[in-house]
């Protein structure tokens, strides 16, 4: 499993209810099922993502994202896991909004636009930064709202959104000890977990 | 005679016919008290008896579902693109039971049939069926072949609406549901669509009141009608205009009635060939069960109650230019079954051949539609481990 479903699987508890939006071809979902009994139902529109699913016997559903979460009573899941979708939504603000409607705590992971290399590329070069964790060119890049590790973590403390974890992942996704002393600097990937209240 | 079918066909099939003397009640209060059902199978059923897979039919469907009755066949039974070996529904490793509905025209007992009572043909006094009552007549079949659980109960269009009745009805008897390009309940355009084509039948100088066998006649300019607006309601504005466009039979117009336009000459052929071989009084009935379809109408409505009983796995499947049943009405189950917290997998498959487009062949909908039996089927191997 990738290294920062290795970290959402930790943080995920036995038997927990979960959504996970963008849930490519649902190996968190599958794992966890199997290992600690959760349940829960995977999002995605990618038509390769949805068969892998339905082969594993992940329970998936077909639904963009950008149409919102109106579909899922409040409350309805114990946590919602969103891996590398965030910076792809047209307004993640209020899909973080949405995402803790639906479930108290959410864990989600996206590429930190911070990191130095992509700052040394930007500096250097004047260009946008093409990277592993950012892999398209600025014209056609699925990633249209792209953060830092600090912005988000500014966007949950205006939407008084409390943050019970961060973590942050080189490129392999391991996390190493730059990260935690700079995490804006040194994570390419930032993982937050995070819950309703300040 | 040695005949050559495909590889991947199930080659020749025989129809067998199943007899029930216990009597079956029904939803209008009326009580059959013997019928047959006409059926096809395909496929070797396990010594566990847990590979079978139901097939339901859609509105002018049959049991006639897979491969040939014989080697002049001109075209295979109806899903002969999703059933047969190493197909989607894979007759090396599921046996597949599809059969024709009671009231049907092609061999179970329906107005065509004689009325043991009366020593007449039943005509328009067959009774009225419902969805329900198709599957609790499905039921005595699996009886008859010993088969107390389904893999999968598998429906498009009409057919997903008895395959979604059977995880209501019978939820301990189905392990895995799939409805395709259905809808929990019709729309009033659905209802006036339908209605259209039984007043097309209904008022044929030849319908007779629905006595029209009894007088050797057939209305068939009523049932072409009806089948020409169905039929537009399969198709999307796109196929028919690729196929079609606005070309003409000859170079110019000629300002009368006959035919002109190509999907004129498309629509009537369609129209005619349908009437010829599909009983009036079934159509009727048929286009009446449909209308009556509404599991939430127990429960004020609310179909996530209706759906409380559901113990299966649910894949649904609609496709993006179907108008006669909707995405949004396939989603109108999908976001029922999540609400009752049920196990649900939705794909939403683009093709541009509107409602038909469950019947043809499509790679997405095969990907997504074999992926799911391939787990179908592994779980009935982890089970008899």
């Amino acid at each position: 499993m990738r290294a920062d479903l290795e970290l959402i699987y930790d943080w995920v508890p036995a038997g927990a209810h979960i959504l996970d939006l963008g849930c490519g071809d649902g190996t968190l979902l599958d794992t966890l099922g199997q290992r600690k009994g959760v349940t829960g139902y995977g999002l995605e529109i990618d038509p390769a993502g949805l068969a892998a699913c339905l082969r594993r016997g992940v329970n998936v559903i077909e639904q963009n994202l950008d149409d919102g979460l109106g579909n899922f009573d409040d409350d309805a899941f114990d946590v919602v896991v969103m891996t590398q979708a965030l910076q792809a939504l047209r307004r993640p603000d209020s899909m973080l909004v949405e995402m803790l409607r639906v479930a108290p705590e959410c864990i989600i992971a996206f590429p930190n636009f911070a990191f130095w290399k992509h700052r040394l590329h930007l500096s250097l070069r004047g260009r946008m930064p093409v990277s592993r964790s950012l892999p398209h060119a600025w014209y056609d890049t699925p990633n249209i709202h792209l953060s830092t590790f600090r912005d988000f973590a500014n966007l949950c403390r205006e939407k008084g959104v409390r943050i019970a974890d961060e973590a942050v992942g080189s490129a392999d996704h391991q996390p190493h000890w730059t990260s935690r002393r700079w995490p804006n600097l040194f994570g390419e990937t930032a993982i937050f977990r995070v819950c309703r209240g300040r | 005679m040695s005949a050559s079918f495909p590889p991947d066909s199930v080659g020749l099939v025989t129809p067998q016919t199943a007899t029930f003397e216990t009597p079956l009640p029904l939803a209008c209060g009326k009580t059959l008290a013997r019928f047959e059902l006409v059926y096809e199978t395909y496929g070797t059923l396990n010594a566990e008896r847990s590979n079978a897979v139901l097939i339901c039919h859609a509105l002018s469907g049959h049991h006639h579902a897979a491969g040939y009755h014989g080697a002049d066949e001109r075209k295979p039974g109806w899903w002969d693109a999703y059933i047969g070996p190493g197909k989607v529904i894979d007759t090396d490793r599921f046996f597949v039971v599809s059969l024709n509905n009671l009231g049907g025209c092609h061999g179970s007992t329906g107005p065509g049939s004689v009325n043991p009572e009366t020593g007449r043909l039943w005509g328009p006094t067959f009774p009225v069926l419902t969805v329900a009552d198709w599957v609790h007549s499905q039921a005595r079949l699996a009886d008859h072949l010993g088969i107390n659980r389904f893999a999968a109960v598998v429906g498009g269009s009409l057919g997903g609406m008895q395959a979604l009745q059977w995880t209501i009805a019978y939820p301990e008897r189905v392990a895995n549901a799939v409805v395709i390009a259905a809808t929990p309940r019709l729309s009033a355009q659905n209802i006036a669509f339908n209605e259209v084509a039984r007043q097309a039948i209904r008022s044929d100088p030849d319908f007779f009141d629905g006595w029209y066998a009894e007088r050797e006649a057939i209305p068939k300019l009523g049932l072409k009608l009806a089948r020409m607006i169905g039929h537009i309601t399969y198709l999307s504005e796109h196929s028919m205009g690729s196929r079609f466009g606005r070309d003409l039979r000859s170079d110019q117009l000629n300002f009368g009635y006959d035919v002109e336009f190509q999907v004129e000459s498309y629509l009537r052929h369609q129209g005619d060939t349908f009437s010829t071989r599909f009983d009036a009084n079934t159509y009727l009935l048929m286009t009446k069960a449909l209308d009556y379809f509404d599991p939430a109408g127990q429960h004020d409505g609310n179909l996530a109650a209706a759906l409380a009983p559901v113990a299966c796995p649910y894949l649904v499947i609609s496709f993006t230019t179907d108008w006669r049943f909707a995405p949004a009405r396939s989603r109108e189950l999908v976001d029922a079954l999540l609400r009752a917290g049920k196990a649900v997998s939705y794909v939403n498959v683009d093709s541009p051949h509107g409602h038909d487009a469950f019947l043809l062949p499509n790679d997405h909908y095969q990907a997504v539609f074999g992926s799911f039996m391939q787990r179908v089927y592994a779980d009935i191997c982890g089970e008899s481990r």
